[in-house]
C-alpha cells in the first residue's frame, strides 16, 4: 500500500496507460506547460512531450470537438476541462457528439475519449463556479458518469475509464485533491458500473459519492452513532451505469435509504435511485426514502450562506432520523 | 470482583420487569442476601437480593423504569473497581417517564437502534385507512398479522417494523380502538403488568380452546345449614367459596378428565387437584392457589386460602403460590350475579364460574316453599373434555354440594 493524494493517483492513472497506450493523449487549458491548473499533470510533458500533453486555447467547445474527432480516428484522448463548469460551453460537443456519435454513425464510430476535470463546490467560487454536474451528464443516453471517492477507487476507475470504448465523464473533487489515501501497489484497475460499501451497518443505507461521502456522511458517522444508529455506508463509484444491486442488497438489510448528494434535488441522481428502489426494494422499505441535497438555489458566495445551501452533518443526521421515525 | 445484577424471571409469563424501588442507593454498601431492589413482574412485586457483598456502584434502571428479562439493572463492585467492562452491556433503558430519558446516560447499543420513544397513535379521524410501510406490509402478511389491529407508531400513525416486531413479541396488545377519537373526549390508560398478561393470556385461551359451558342449580340449604353448623361449634369461619372448592377436588378425583391439560397429541391428567381461585385486584386478577385440594379438609382450605387473598391483595404473592393450578373457580356471588361464564386460565382444562345463592321457590314434596340456589357454570375445553363428561362431573359436583358431610370423609 502507499500513500498518495488524489491528485497523484490521478496522475498515476494517466501516466501508466500513456505508457500503456500510444494512443492515449492528454489535452486542455494549462495541463502542459503550468502541470496543470490543480498539478494533476504533473510531470507528464516532460515525460511525454509535447506531441502526447497539449496546452490548449481557452476554447472548450473547440478542444472538447478536437477530442471527439480524434477519437473517431482511433486515438484515446484526455480532455481535462479545469472545472466541469467550464464544459457547459462545450455542451453541445459532449451531449450531441460524443453521446450519440456510436449511435447515429450506425457503430461505426466509436468515442473512445475520457472528460475530466474539478467539480462540486470548493469555498466562496460562487453560483456559477461550483457545481456538481453529474446527474446533467448521467441523463444524457450514451455517456457514462464517475465521481470517486477515495484516491484508490480515482485512480483505478481513470485507467478503466481511458480503455472504455465510450466517452466518459470523469468527475473529481476539487477540495480533495491533496487529500491522502492509500492505494494497492502495481497495476490494478476497478470495473466501471461497480459500487463498494465503505462502511458496513445494519440500520440504514446512506448512498453517496465523492466529496459528499467523503465530507458530509463520513463526518455525520460519529454523530450517527451517538444516536445508537449503525448507518450503511454505500458508494457506487459510477454515478451511470449505477450499481442498483449494491444498493438493493443493503436496503434489504436495512429497511432504510437516505441519497446524499452534492447536486441539486430535481431530477437528481438521488431521484432515480428511490425510483429504482422503490420499485426493486419497495416490500423491503419501512420508511419513504429521504435525500440531501444542495438546496435548490444558485450557490451563494457568503460562507455561511454558502454552508448552508450544501448538505451537511446536521441534514444527514435529521434525515436518518426521519426514515428511522426517530423524531 | 464486579458482578451484574440482572432483571430476574420472576413468573413464567414475566417479559419484562418495572423496578419499583431501589432499598440501596448508588454508593452504598451492600451484603449478600440483603434486599437491593423491589420488583414489579407481570404477577406480582418481588425483593431482590443481592448475590454478592460490595458497594452498588451503579444503577441502570432508575424508579419506575422498565427491563427485560436478564437485562443489566445494576452493578454491585469494589469502591474503586473499574466497572466500564460491564456497563458496556447496558440495554437501552425503557424509563418511566420521557423526561427520564434525557437524564439517562447509559450507552444505547446499536442492535436497539429502533426508537422506542414514540407512544403509539392512530390514523387522523375520519381517515379510515390503515397506513403501513411496504416492509410492515409484507411481514405482516407474512406473520398471518391483520395490520388494522396493530397500533402504528409512525407518523400518522403508520404501522412501521418495529410495531410489528412488538405485536410479534407479544409487547404490545393486538388490538385497536376506534379510529375516529374527538380530541379530548377519550384518555389512554397504561396498562399494568398484571392486566397485559391477562390480556395476553385470555386471548391466547380463547383463540386456541374451544370452549363449551354447561350449567347446573344446587340447592344451597344443604351447605347453608353445613357451614353454620361448623361456624357456630367451632372457631373455623368457613365460607360457601371453601365448600365449593372441596366439593369440586372431590368431583374433579372422579372426572380426571376435567382435571387435566391438551397437551396436542395427548391429555395430561393429574393425580392431584390444585385450584386457582381468582381474586380481583384494582391492577387485575391474580389466581392464588390452593394445592393437593383432595387430601385436605375443608378447615385447612379455609386456613390457606384465608392467608393467600390477605397476601394476594397485599401483592406478596410468591410465584409458585400462583401457578401451577389444574382448575380454578371464579366466584361472583358477592357481587348478586346469578351466573355467568369465566375464560378457561390456560394451561388448564376447566374453570367453574359460581354465581350467588338466591332465595327462590322451589317444589319440595310436591309443595312449593322458598329455597336457596346457586348456579354454577363450567366453562371446558372442548379438546379434551366432551359435554356429556362436564354435565356428570356437574352432576358429582351438585351431589357433593347438596351432601355436604361427605366432604368430611
Amino acid at each position: 500500500m502507499a500513500i498518495v493524494s488524489l491528485r497523484e493517483a490521478l496522475n498515476q492513472a494517466m501516466d501508466e496507460e500513456m505508457a500503456r497506450d500510444e494512443r492515449v493523449f492528454l489535452m486542455g487549458e494549462e495541463v502542459a506547460q503550468y502541470n496543470g491548473a490543480y498539478k494533476v499533470s504533473q510531470g507528464l510533458l516532460q515525460k511525454y512531450g509535447a506531441k502526447r500533453i497539449l496546452d490548449t486555447p481557452i476554447a472548450e467547445a473547440g478542444f472538447a470537438g478536437v477530442g471527439i474527432g480524434a477519437a473517431m480516428v482511433g486515438l484515446r484522448p484526455i480532455v481535462e476541462f479545469m472545472t466541469w463548469n467550464f464544459s457547459l460551453v462545450a455542451y453541445d460537443q459532449l451531449v450531441n457528439n460524443a453521446a450519440k456519435m456510436y449511435s447515429m454513425s450506425g457503430g461505426h464510430f466509436h468515442v473512445p475519449i475520457v472528460f475530466r476535470g474539478p467539480g462540486g463546490a470548493a469555498h466562496n467560487l460562487a453560483a456559477t463556479h461550483s457545481q456538481a454536474l453529474e446527474s446533467i451528464y448521467a441523463h444524457i443516453a450514451g455517456l457514462k458518469v464517475i465521481a470517486p471517492s477515495t484516491q484508490k477507487d480515482a485512480k483505478g476507475l481513470l485507467k478503466s475509464a481511458i480503455r472504455d470504448e465510450n466517452p466518459v465523464i470523469f468527475i473529481e473533487s476539487e477540495v480533495m485533491y491533496g487529500e491522502k489515501g492509500e492505494i494497492p501497489e502495481g497495476e490494478y484497475t476497478i470495473p466501471i458500473g461497480v459500487g463498494e460499501v465503505k462502511k458496513e451497518g445494519t440500520d440504514v443505507t446512506i448512498v453517496s459519492w465523492s466529496k459528499a461521502l467523503q465530507h458530509f456522511v463520513m463526518k455525520s458517522v460519529p454523530e450517527l452513532e451517538r444516536l445508537g444508529i449503525n448507518a450503511e455506508i454505500v458508494d457506487p463509484r459510477t454515478i451511470k451505469p449505477m450499481d442498483y444491486d449494491l444498493i438493493v442488497d443493503s436496503v434489504k438489510k436495512t429497511n432504510r435509504l437516505v441519497v446524499v448528494e452534492e447536486s441539486y434535488p430535481f431530477a437528481g441522481v438521488g431521484a432515480q435511485i428511490s425510483h429504482e428502489i422503490s420499485r426493486r426494494a419497495f416490500d423491503y422499505l419501512d420508511a419513504p426514502v429521504e435525500r440531501v441535497t444542495q438546496e435548490d438555489v444558485p450557490l451563494p458566495y457568503n460562507s455561511k450562506l454558502e454552508k448552508a445551501s450544501l448538505p451537511n452533518v446536521e441534514k444527514i443526521v435529521r434525515a436518518v432520523r426521519k426514515v428511522m421515525y426517530m423524531d | 470482583m464486579a458482578t451484574k445484577v440482572l432483571m430476574p424471571k420472576l413468573s413464567d409469563t414475566m417479559e419484562e420487569g418495572t423496578i419499583l424501588k431501589w432499598v440501596r442507593k448508588e454508593g452504598e454498601k451492600v451484603k449478600q442476601g440483603e434486599t437491593i431492589v423491589e420488583i414489579e413482574s407481570d404477577k406480582a412485586d418481588m425483593e431482590l437480593e443481592a448475590y454478592d457483598s460490595g458497594v452498588l456502584r451503579k444503577i441502570l434502571i432508575p424508579e419506575g423504569g422498565k427491563a427485560p428479562i436478564g437485562a443489566l439493572i445494576a452493578v454491585i463492585g469494589e469502591a474503586n473497581e473499574d466497572i466500564a467492562a460491564l456497563l458496556a452491556d447496558a440495554p437501552s433503558p425503557q424509563p418511566a417517564k420521557k423526561e427520564e430519558k434525557k437524564e439517562t446516560t447509559v450507552p444505547i447499543p446499536s442492535q436497539s437502534a429502533a426508537p422506542m420513544s414514540t407512544a403509539p397513535q392512530h390514523a387522523q379521524p375520519g381517515d379510515g385507512k390503515v397506513k403501513a410501510s411496504p416492509l410492515a406490509k409484507r411481514l405482516a402478511k407474512e406473520h398471518s398479522l391483520s395490520l388494522g389491529s396493530i397500533p402504528g407508531t409512525g407518523p400518522q400513525g403508520r404501522v412501521v417494523k418495529r410495531d410489528i416486531e412488538s405485536a410479534l413479541s407479544g409487547k404490545m396488545p393486538v388490538s385497536r380502538a376506534a379510529a375516529t377519537i374527538v380530541p379530548g373526549t377519550a384518555q389512554e390508560v397504561p396498562l399494568s403488568p398484571i392486566r397485559k398478561t391477562i390480556a395476553k393470556r385470555m386471548t391466547e385461551s380463547k383463540n386456541t380452546a374451544p370452549h363449551f359451558y354447561v350449567t347446573v342449580e344446587i340447592d344451597m340449604e344443604p351447605a347453608m345449614a353445613f357451614r353454620e353448623q361448623i361456624n357456630n361449634a367451632t372457631d373455623v369461619k368457613l365460607s360457601f367459596t371453601d365448600i365449593i372448592i372441596k366439593a369440586s377436588a372431590a368431583a374433579l378425583m372422579k372426572h380426571p378428565m376435567v382435571n387435566a391439560t391438551y397437551l396436542g397429541d395427548k391429555a395430561r391428567q393429574y393425580h392431584y387437584v390444585h385450584i386457582g381461585v381468582a381474586v380481583a385486584l384494582e391492577e387485575g386478577l391474580v389466581t392464588p392457589v390452593v394445592r393437593n385440594c383432595e387430601q385436605k379438609r375443608i378447615d385447612q382450605i379455609n386456613h390457606e386460602l384465608r392467608d393467600l387473598v390477605e397476601r394476594a391483595r397485599n401483592r406478596k404473592l410468591k410465584p409458585d403460590e400462583y401457578t401451577g393450578a389444574t382448575f380454578t373457580i371464579s366466584n361472583l356471588g358477592m357481587f348478586g350475579v346469578e351466573d355467568f361464564v369465566a375464560i378457561i386460565n390456560p394451561p388448564e382444562g376447566a374453570i367453574l364460574a359460581v354465581g350467588s345463592i338466591v332465595e327462590t321457590p322451589v317444589v319440595k314434596d310436591g309443595a312449593i316453599v322458598i329455597g336457596h340456589t346457586m348456579k354454577v357454570t363450567i366453562s371446558a375445553d372442548h379438546r379434551i373434555i366432551d359435554g356429556a363428561v362436564a354435565a356428570r362431573f356437574l352432576q358429582d359436583l351438585k351431589k357433593f354440594m347438596e351432601s355436604p358431610a361427605a366432604l368430611t370423609l
